[in-house]
């Protein structure tokens, strides 16, 4: 059966968290519904949710990436016209060592920001997804994702809770 | 402590972008002054291009002059903002909110300002690209040579850039979708596409709390690397020993960013005036960066007072006729009397009085008045110390700077500043959702007969 979304405006957090107490004891799940919010609230305010992530991998891959590339520009550049300067060895550990950390940071920096960017499933899609301006502004938004035949509990249950307007997708 | 009203969401989506929706008049005044000094500037860089680099004051043995000065300086200035920001986000200082987003705009800004001096200096702009970017000659392969601290500033000074732009990118986010709310036409299309679709769930809300730690704490090491590394361009330099001090890196760091919390708290104050934010950035978030550069500015101190005493403790030629020019010889001795006055001794025991720390034009004054003594605390450093690199007298001279150098690093203050204000007019400078979610974490607690502003922390 296709899914449908349902998006619940609250004028504040209490009733919103109320509401989805409603639709857990109406039998929905905690992955069919979420939080639409312009605030960052304490985790917990909107009830318990554990999000799963391996966001932590990617400083790792990018760190990696980006220490093989330092190696690589400075032992190529330098073995390219191995030109002896200052008595020196051709390849110098001490300034090998500190364009390889900045090269390890950079890489590290640029895949946490592409990390982020993934798990928190970011993407100029927004044209397809339910959602209301008014939640800059200071309205919670309820969102239900669920099959067709619970929508019409959910729109039940919501305007119980007190929602100000329902919106369907 | 909380002292400000509590508003509501939309009254802070108002009150913050007010500077992208309102345009005063003043504003424009200035922002037009600075775009004409700005143009002025580029003028004399053309004409310096053009002439070649002896219509400036350099000539040997002193071939870093305002240039390199003003280079060491706006990384300096950078400094403040993401290890502000980075510092008070590990902390969870709850007075960071107002500051942050500033802090960075303002790193990144002064950096880009920074990376143009070397690049200016070098009156051949051009020749970067063999410099960093590609081998001189691709037929032999000679590449640039790794073993040269002007090639690792480069790597440093790009990947501090590269970081501080993404960092405030990823901050930017959740404010950009609210101005995506409120806007339409082509403006809702460009911020549509910089929002990324952000629509506040929860998993966001998750991982944008992340992203600012986990940032922050990848981004601190690469800020004490970037201006350690500016400090060897000196020390690594064979022939000036009074570039040789072993503490030179982290007194650079140290100089930084006594010299950049400085710049922050200047733009805060005027931030607050020209945009009438006086809810938003108050008088406690003034003295809390007040008792900050207190502590900054006394361990700066102490650097400096080492970086002499071991100076002249060596009894080298060199070195001792480096610290006679600096201390004795004019106009090199009125420098220095104006840097040590304006860089500590007027402002620190000014800022041990919180009548002072919470009066907003003094802390104007004072903070302004640090980074008139850093920048001279840079070109005593550099100038007296190429003047005097060898102990053959007839190879001494000095050095005063050309009207083109003036008028260029006159453009590179005006350029930081139409930058900042510009940015102002596109963004909001204070993060709206970090002061609404101050507002949410809140709370008045009852002690006897007191009740007592409070804030709720997250563990």
């Amino acid at each position: 059966m296709a899914t449908q979304s349902i998006l619940g405006l609250y004028e504040n957090a209490e009733y919103a968290a109320e509401a989805s107490e409603s639709l857990e004891n109406a039998g929905f799940s905690k992955e069919e519904f979420d939080f639409l919010t312009d605030t960052p609230y304490p985790e917990g305010a909107l009830g318990e949710r554990h999000h799963s992530h391996r966001l932590y991998v990617f400083p790792f891959i990018g760190a990696l990436l980006g220490l093989s590339t330092a190696l690589l520009l400075t032992i190529g550049t330098q073995i390219s016209y191995p030109l002896i300067t200052g008595g020196k060895p051709i390849l110098s550990i001490p300034p090998m060592v500190i364009i390889s950390y900045e090269g390890t940071m950079l890489g590290a920096i640029l895949f946490t920001i592409i990390g982020i960017i993934f798990e928190s499933r970011l993407g100029p899609n927004l044209k397809n997804r339910l959602y209301d301006p008014r939640i800059s502004e200071g309205l919670i938004g309820l969102i239900v994702d669920c099959n067709e035949s619970k929508i019409a509990t959910a729109e039940q249950v919501m305007t119980q809770a007190g929602a100000i307007e329902i919106k369907r997708k | 402590m909380y002292e400000g009203k509590t508003y509501s969401n939309k009254q802070i989506n108002d009150d913050l972008l007010s500077s992208l929706t309102k345009s005063s008049l003043v504003y424009w005044a200035i922002v037009g002054t600075l775009g004409l000094i700005v143009l002025v500037a580029t003028v004399a860089v053309a004409f310096m291009i053009n002439k070649g680099l002896g219509v400036t004051g350099l000539n040997r043995p002193v071939m870093w002059g305002f240039f390199i000065t003003n280079f060491v300086f706006w990384i300096g200035i950078s400094h403040a903002g993401v290890m502000l920001s980075a510092i008070l986000r590990l902390s969870k200082a709850e007075w960071r909110r107002p500051a942050t987003r500033a802090a960075e705009v303002l790193t990144i800004f002064s950096l880009m300002t920074a990376v143009l001096m070397p690049l200016i200096h070098s009156g051949r702009p051009w020749r970067l690209v063999y410099w960093v970017m590609f081998p001189y000659d691709f037929q032999r392969g000679i590449w640039m040579d790794i073993r040269s601290p002007l090639v690792w500033d480069p790597a440093a000074v790009n990947t501090y850039l590269t970081s501080s732009i993404l960092f405030v990118f990823v901050a930017l986010i959740p404010d950009i979708a609210i101005i995506r709310d409120r806007s339409s036409g082509i403006k809702k299309i460009v911020y549509s596409v910089l929002s990324l679709g952000w629509r506040g769930t929860t998993r966001q809300w998750k991982f944008q709390a992340i992203a600012g730690i986990l940032l922050s704490a990848l981004i601190l090491p690469v800020f004490v690397s970037v201006h350690s590394i500016v400090s060897w361009d000196f020390g690594m330099a064979i022939a000036v020993k009074s570039w040789h001090s072993t503490i030179f890196a982290p007194y650079f760091v140290i100089g930084a960013v006594h010299s950049g919390v400085s710049g922050v708290v200047s733009v805060m104050i005027l931030m607050r005036w020209l945009f009438g934010w006086q809810n938003y950035v108050r008088h406690e978030h003034i003295d809390a960066l007040g008792r900050l550069l207190l502590v900054i500015a006394i361990a700066w101190f102490y650097f400096l007072l080492m970086e002499f005493m071991f100076g002249i403790y060596g009894q080298e030629g060199d070195e001792l006729a480096t610290r006679h020019m600096q201390l004795l010889e004019p106009p090199w001795m009125w420098f220095f009397i104006v840097f040590i006055i304006t860089a500590f001794l007027f402002p620190v025991p000014m800022w041990l009085f919180r009548r002072v720390r919470r009066n907003l034009w003094l802390m104007l004054i004072t903070t302004i008045s640090v980074n008139i003594g850093m920048w001279l605390e840079r070109l005593l450093i550099i100038v007296p110390g190429l003047a005097r690199k060898q102990v053959f007298t007839g190879t001494w001279y000095t050095y005063a700077p050309s009207i083109i150098e003036i008028t260029i690093i006159g453009g590179t203050f005006a350029m930081v500043l139409m930058l900042f204000l510009l940015f102002a007019k596109i963004f909001p400078l204070i993060p709206l959702f970090d002061i609404k979610e101050g507002q949410v974490l809140q709370d008045k607690i009852k002690v006897g007969k007191a009740e007592i502003p409070a804030v709720i922390r997250e563990e």
